[in-house]
């Protein structure tokens, strides 16, 4: 796949982009069963996950706001899949799925919501700030596009320091038009950062569709003001996420250099649970379910003869995500106390 | 120990810290081969290499942004902003990102650095490189706010800055880059952030200042004292955390607070001084207290003595208020 393409070239596809028929072939899967199948388990555990958290906000046992990633799973997973667990990630507050796709445990997660103090930040950031040290998720971000020079100055250290850990930020079509956005990938280009911009096109920035956000529908071709290799393909299979990402990682790791990748996808839920989604149609909704990349993982794994595997997760994480609420409802809240020592290091009594 | 202007000794605690710490870079526009627009960062590049010493493009945002990540991953940043008016478009960053960052990571991750402007009237800059708008991050729960007066507070106070956990804002006063001179402890010196200085004893008026204005309100000081009236005037230093305690112990003694400073009034930092007086001092007081500050007008170009909050502004006001 080249990547390189020419200011003429870009221009016609502008003019050209109606919208992403099939934008890119698939590229060759690799890795067997096993793989697919593990990876099919994370994106049924963010589902559940998401579904189960869906209730219990509406029983207002979650308070404030809460986006929900599904249907684009496959993006967190895939990517966590071509990451190092030393790489390091951000996204925008559309992030259950990155933290637990990274690792956390849906007890953690789950918690994090109720805003009890086992959560991910004790509590203290819930559903849009969820923060991970162990697993190098440096968080989800309520300001939008905030986060992305932030993962520049990662990068940077990265680089910096003669290590090879890569740092990758995820935001949506809705975020390109943020200066952060410009300011970031400007600086990323400019010092030959080890980064990885990965746009999640969802085609809604909240409720504007993207036609009425974006002169140019193509995000990717942002990157060619700033000289910066580019990559755009729909999502259409976690190992396809996977791959893609990964050619843009190695570049990252090997030779410092950033990228920008917009993957196509689409939520199947509203931008927050407050909203209904009525700018777009029932029909539009339904025929976008049909591509479920995460469904069609499941019938080609049935497929390929994994019934009794598939079940098996079934069970395993439907289990899993009755602990974690179990767990987040039985934990407690913090109390005043944590509030001062995570405001300033030390006593500030005035 | 040798003599220094605030310019150069701010440029040998940024050369000191960077000699001993491999994790401190210096970030900004202009700053590597220029030396800064006020040349506090000259040499360093030099020095130290394209690096640490970096130039960036005219980009505040994505400066202090970068500089956040860069914290995260355990460097120690110190950005310039080239003036203190041209900090909002980094705004955001600090406020939304910087100061929440060890709250929003559950107490794991502080997102340490220094962000060192140029602050205040007195070069004739205008509306956009004079204003003084330390009271818009004082409001910001989790920022530290510093503004030395003199070269030696300036050494000490930003080597304590830079080792503090929490982020700073270094306010450096422009008006006094050059003209304040004095001795400098030579290598390792600090100076304890959150600690006032009592520069001149008084038992009449308790006058409170930070930065350039602190030259103006010792003028004030010393013709008041040729009428018989004598002030203790505190350098705050570090404006947040405040160091009430040593205010408070002051206007206990002269019953009168006066606070100078050169940004408008309304919700400055002297209000809220004004307020915590009240709070603890109230039953001490003779007199109502007072600010004495610039005017709650954009910074003006050719009325700057009129704005600014100079000694001619704070004579009346001490004298006033001894009549009380």
């Amino acid at each position: 796949m080249s990547l390189t393409i020419t200011p003429t070239a870009a221009l016609a596809t502008v003019w050209n982009a109606v919208l992403p028929p099939e934008i890119s072939a698939m590229t060759t899967l690799t890795n067997g069963d096993d793989l697919h199948l593990s990876l099919y388990r994370k994106m049924f555990q963010i589902r559940r996950f998401e579904e189960e958290a869906a209730r219990a906000y509406a029983q207002s046992k979650i308070g404030g706001f809460l986006h929900l990633y599904i249907g684009q799973e496959p993006i967190a997973v895939g990517a966590s899949a071509a990451l190092r667990p030393d790489d390091y990630v951000m996204t925008t507050y559309r992030d259950h799925g990155l933290a637990l796709a990274r690792g956390m445990t849906p007890r953690a997660a789950m918690a994090e919501l109720y805003g009890k103090v086992t959560g991910c930040s004790k509590g203290l950031g819930g559903s849009m700030h969820f923060f991970d040290k162990e697993h190098n998720m440096l968080g989800g971000y309520g300001i939008v596009g905030g986060h992305i020079p932030i993962a520049v100055g990662t990068a940077f250290a990265s680089k910096y320091r003669g290590e090879d850990r890569v740092s990758m930020v995820f935001f949506g079509e809705g975020a390109v038009s943020i200066g952060d956005f410009h300011e970031g990938m400007s600086l990323a280009a400019l010092w030959k950062l080890p980064i990885v911009f990965v746009c999640e096109n969802n085609e809604y920035a909240m409720g504007t569709p993207l036609s009425r956000t974006l002169s140019v529908e193509d995000v990717s071709l942002k990157a060619l003001a700033y000289g910066m290799e580019r990559d755009r393909f729909n999502s259409e299979h976690v190992l396809q996420v996977r791959d893609r990402l990964g050619e843009a990682i190695a570049r990252a790791r090997t030779h410092s250099e950033p990228t920008l990748v917009e993957i196509r996808t689409y939520r199947f839920r509203g931008h927050s649970m407050s909203d209904p989604g009525k700018y777009r149609t029932k029909e539009e909704l339904e025929e976008r379910k049909k591509k479920d990349v995460l469904l069609r993982s499941r019938i080609e794994l049935e497929e390929k003869g994994h019934k009794a595997a598939l079940e098996a997760i079934d069970k395993e994480v439907e289990d899993e995500i009755a602990d974690a609420v179990r767990f987040a409802e039985e934990s407690p809240e913090p109390g005043p106390e944590v509030l001062e020592p995570t405001t300033y290091a030390g006593p500030f009594a005035r | 120990m040798p003599q220094m202007n605030m310019v150069q000794a701010i440029n040998d605690a940024l050369r000191h810290e960077m000699r001993r710490d491999s994790r401190v870079v210096v970030l900004g526009e202009d700053v590597g081969k220029v030396g800064g627009v006020f040349r506090v960062t000259q040499g360093l590049f030099d020095e130290f290499g394209d690096d640490r010493v970096i130039d960036t493009p005219l980009s505040e945002n994505g400066i202090v942004g970068a500089a956040i990540g860069m914290a995260l991953y355990g460097l120690v940043p110190i950005p310039e902003i080239q003036f203190a008016d041209f900090i909002y478009p980094a705004y955001d960053q600090i406020v939304s990102e910087l100061a929440k960052y060890r709250y929003r990571s559950g107490g794991e991750y502080p997102s340490k650095l220094v962000i060192r402007t140029p602050v205040g009237g007195g070069i004739r800059g205008g509306h956009y490189h004079s204003q003084s708008p330390e009271a818009q991050f004082i409001h910001v729960p989790g920022l530290k706010v510093v503004c030395p007066s003199n070269p030696a507070d300036a050494k000490g106070l930003l080597l304590s800055s830079i080792r503090d956990p929490d982020p700073v804002l270094f306010f450096e006063p422009k008006r006094i880059y050059r003209a304040a001179k004095g001795d400098v402890p030579d290598g390792d010196y600090t100076v304890p952030l959150g600690q006032a200085k009592v520069v001149r004893p008084g038992w009449h008026v308790t006058l409170v200042v930070w930065g350039a204005m602190l030259y103006e309100a010792l003028d004030a000081a010393n013709q008041a004292a040729a009428q018989g009236i004598e002030c203790e005037v505190i350098d705050l230093r570090t404006l947040w955390p405040l160091d009430i305690d040593t205010v408070i112990e002051s206007v206990k003694r002269t019953g009168r607070f006066i606070v100078v400073h050169e940004a408008p009034k309304s919700c400055g930092l002297g209000a809220e001084l004004v307020a915590l007086v009240n709070e603890k001092a109230f039953l001490h007081l003779e007199a109502p207290p007072l600010r004495i500050t610039g005017f709650d007008t954009p910074f003006p170009y050719t009325l700057e003595n009129e704005y600014l909050p100079l000694s001619h502004r704070i004579l009346p006001a001490i004298l006033e208020m001894a009549r009380y």
